[in-house]
């Protein structure tokens, strides 16, 4: 990636943020302005990389779960299952029934406890305590001091998705549990009821949430709503029988702003003919798009938001109620990137109601939970929905298993072309053209709650970059407005 | 029988001539680090971790190979022979690709456990990254020359215990590494019997049971000193 790259043609000024706050992994943004001030257009940038595609050859697929759950202690149970649904193909077999039960109550727990440090860890201070409060006051800490019930709460139904992990898996984070086959272990019952236990608590939590968030996309919140991220785009996502929303397995639709099925099921096993991905010289982030459509018209999004899109209902009552709300709130395809904000509570409600389901079912504890074979394919591919969308893991192996090519479409990618529509959207709201901005003297200009704003429209995607990129980091916060031969005018730091 | 008296690290200790510094340790009741040492096979002092010092003597020697003798001193404990031993640990860890959060053996590893026992909190030297290959042509084992600290316990077991001789040390120094018949692919090799012994005794997770994810593998490679000692007292009964 070239560290200074060039601006877009036509703009003579940039505002950097660097790196973005509260989002998963080391990015920054700039924002280009012409010679009137106006925003010329935005980029986010992710600025590490990791190599784990390059340095996974080489080693047996039976390794791969347990090396790419390290991509990230986020969500290691993703690539976990997906690492491990590519591994069940390269040996050709089914896997026993309640295995497949178990690895949906593992990702059903991945998604409630994501979608639960997104909503309440990251994003609810801006909500709650407001946009413009003090930035040293406006993460979790400020929340627990402001409001130490919903923190409380939301804290606590993170809580609960890792302990069913640690409970199914023997360990929060980078649980190697799923394996090509199946799982290694049976749920053991005394587990299963201790989890059912806290599902009362879970819900709660969840239901006032709703209310609480619902009812500021009613007030203070609707300006946000209208332009964060406001655009048609394609919608990508897994739905199940019936076009039930789904998370594990199942076809992969396309849809557009319309609703128009474009694709009922994408061949997942040549997925590489239909999605193909672009790169720019200025971030480490790819820019996976629909080939038939091109670069632009081909892009899409994927995640919680379009996952409600793409799918007629989720199948559980209060799910089902609360999708006919968002619909009626943002029309049948929900184009406001920052109802993704609202989707994620949506799909933890329906994730909390799927995990109730599964803990009832009479074979949950059964034994047989995994298959043995040795390869019988040579190339395949694992898809499932991660907390922030659709990952595909794409494995070439030799006759022994050896790995030969990996790929790895991470939903972030996917998700890349919107979160740059979404930055330039929000700058464009906030940064209006005129003799003050295009002066040289903007330091007044570059408030905090326009830098927050902003970041805040990278958070409703939710960005994982230790997974898309294969990457880690700090995010302190550094922002520079430069002139058109790229010296810096004015500077902020947020430390 | 002769026997010699000794003293180790302040204990009085009288064992048969021609026992080691090693067993006279353990009659004792002191651990040395030890790991190319198996009961059951043959000595090699290939590690270096049971070095110890002798009163008298300039240089180290290793408790796995060193007979005792009437009125040796020896120390197993001292500052030196602490630093000695992290170091020969370091220097296996950052000479191969030993990644212990995705291995086979993780949490059952010989290596790990002496990393512990020996302090390794970090390695102070720094590591090589070889490129190394992977075997998976066995159907049913695997080996990974990554993860493989050449303690020859498999060319050992292989030759003295199940008699098939499939395992050697090919090649020098920088390169040394396992070979199975000769250099072929270890599915390729007609002698060996798929006993699985060469698993068992491997310390780390160079060699493997196919299909193993991280942390799978948990043979035992004390099972091989009942298996000895029972072909043992069946030879030995009348």
């Amino acid at each position: 990636m070239d560290p200074n790259p060039t601006s877009p043609a036509g703009a003579r000024r940039t505002i950097l943020i660097d790196p973005v706050t509260r989002i998963e992994g080391h990015a920054k943004i700039t924002i280009h302005l012409g010679e009137d001030g106006s925003v010329e257009g935005a980029r986010f940038h992710v600025t590490e990389y990791r190599g784990f595609e390059k340095f996974c050859e080489g080693r047996p697929f039976t390794e791969m779960a347990a090396i790419t759950a390290r991509i990230c202690g986020i969500c290691p149970v993703s690539h976990l299952l997906a690492s491990a649904k590519t591994g069940d193909r390269i040996l050709a077999v089914t896997i026993p029934p309640v295995a497949e039960k178990l690895r949906r109550l593992l990702n059903l727990a991945q998604i409630t406890q994501s979608h639960a440090l997104s909503f309440f860890h990251l994003s609810s201070p801006d909500f709650l305590l407001g946009w413009d409060s003090d930035p040293a006051r406006r993460n979790i800490f400020g929340l627990i001091a402001a409001d130490p019930e919903l923190a409380r709460g939301g804290i606590r139904l993170r809580q609960f998705g890792q302990d069913l992990i640690e409970r199914l898996g023997g360990r929060r984070i980078h649980a190697a549990w799923a394996v090509p086959g199946g799982v290694r272990n049976p749920l053991d019952p005394a587990d299963r009821d201790a989890i059912r236990a806290r599902l009362p608590e879970a819900f709660a939590t969840t239901k006032a949430a709703l209310a609480r968030f619902k009812g500021l996309l009613d007030g203070p919140l609707a300006v946000e709503a209208a332009t964060f991220g406001c655009f048609p785009s394609l919608f990508m996502g897994l739905v199940g029988a019936d076009g039930r929303w789904e998370h594990y397995d199942g076809k992969l639709r396309l849809i557009d702003a319309d609703g128009a099925v474009l694709a009922e099921a994408l061949p997942q096993q040549r997925i590489n003919e239909v999605l193909t991905e672009a790169v720019e010289p200025w971030t480490y982030l790819k820019f996976p798009y629909y080939k038939p459509l091109g670069p632009e018209d081909g892009s899409y999004r994927v995640g919680p938001l379009a996952r409600l899109n793409v799918c007629e209902r989720i199948g559980t009552e209060r799910a089902d109620a609360e999708l006919l709300e968002l619909r009626q709130r943002g029309g049948r395809v929900v184009t406001s990137s920052f109802h993704y904000h609202l989707a994620r509570l949506i799909e933890i409600l329906a994730a909390l109601e799927a995990i109730e389901v599964l803990l009832d079912d009479p074979e949950i504890c059964c034994r047989h939970v995994r298959a043995h074979a040795g390869v019988n394919a040579f190339e395949a591919v694992g898809v499932s929905e991660a907390p922030r969308g659709t990952l595909f893991h794409h494995y070439r192996v030799d006759a022994n298993g050896l790995i030969e090519a990996v790929n790895l479409i991470i939903a972030t990618g996917q998700n890349n072309r919107a979160m740059n529509r979404t930055v330039t959207q929000i700058a464009r709201q906030h940064i209006q053209a005129g003799p003050v901005a295009a002066s040289g003297n903007e330091a007044a200009e570059i408030s905090e709650g326009l830098l927050n704003r902003v970041e805040a429209g990278i958070r409703c995607f939710d960005p994982c970059l230790s997974c898309s990129t294969h990457a880690a980091g700090q995010m302190p916060l550094h922002v520079q407005m430069l002139d058109a031969g790229g010296a810096v005018l004015s500077e902020r730091w947020r430390s | 029988m002769s026997v010699s008296t000794l003293m180790i690290d302040g204990h009085e200790v009288a064992m048969a001539a021609g026992a080691t510094l090693l067993a006279a340790a353990r009659e004792v009741g002191i651990t040395i680090p030890t790991l190319c040492h198996l009961e059951g096979l043959s000595p090699v002092a290939a590690c270096r971790l049971c070095l110890v010092e002798i009163e008298g003597s300039g240089k180290l020697e290793p408790a796995c190979i060193t007979p005792v003798l009437e009125g040796m001193v020896v120390r197993t404990d001292t500052s030196r022979l602490q630093d000695y031993r992290r170091t020969v640990i370091e220097l296996l860890f950052t000479e191969g690709n030993h990644v212990c959060a995705v291995c086979v053996a993780n949490g059952h590893c010989e290596l790990q456990d002496r990393a512990v026992d020996v302090g390794m909190d970090h390695s102070r030297l720094p590591y090589r990254y070889p490129d190394r290959p992977v075997d998976l042509s066995h159907h049913l084992f695997g080996l990974d020359h990554n993860r493989c600290i050449l303690c020859t316990r498999c060319v050992r077991v292989c030759d003295e215990v199940e008699g098939a001789h499939v395992w050697d040390v090919g090649w020098r120094g920088e390169h040394c590494r396992i070979i199975s018949g000769l250099n072929q692919p270890w599915g390729e090799v007609d002698s060996c019997t798929n006993c699985g012994k060469c698993v068992q005794v491997c310390p780390t997770g160079a060699l493997f049971h196919k299909g193993d994810t991280a942390e799978e593998k948990h043979d035992d490679s004390s099972q091989l000193v009942a298996l000895v000692r029972a072909r043992q007292a069946r030879q030995v009964a009348p």
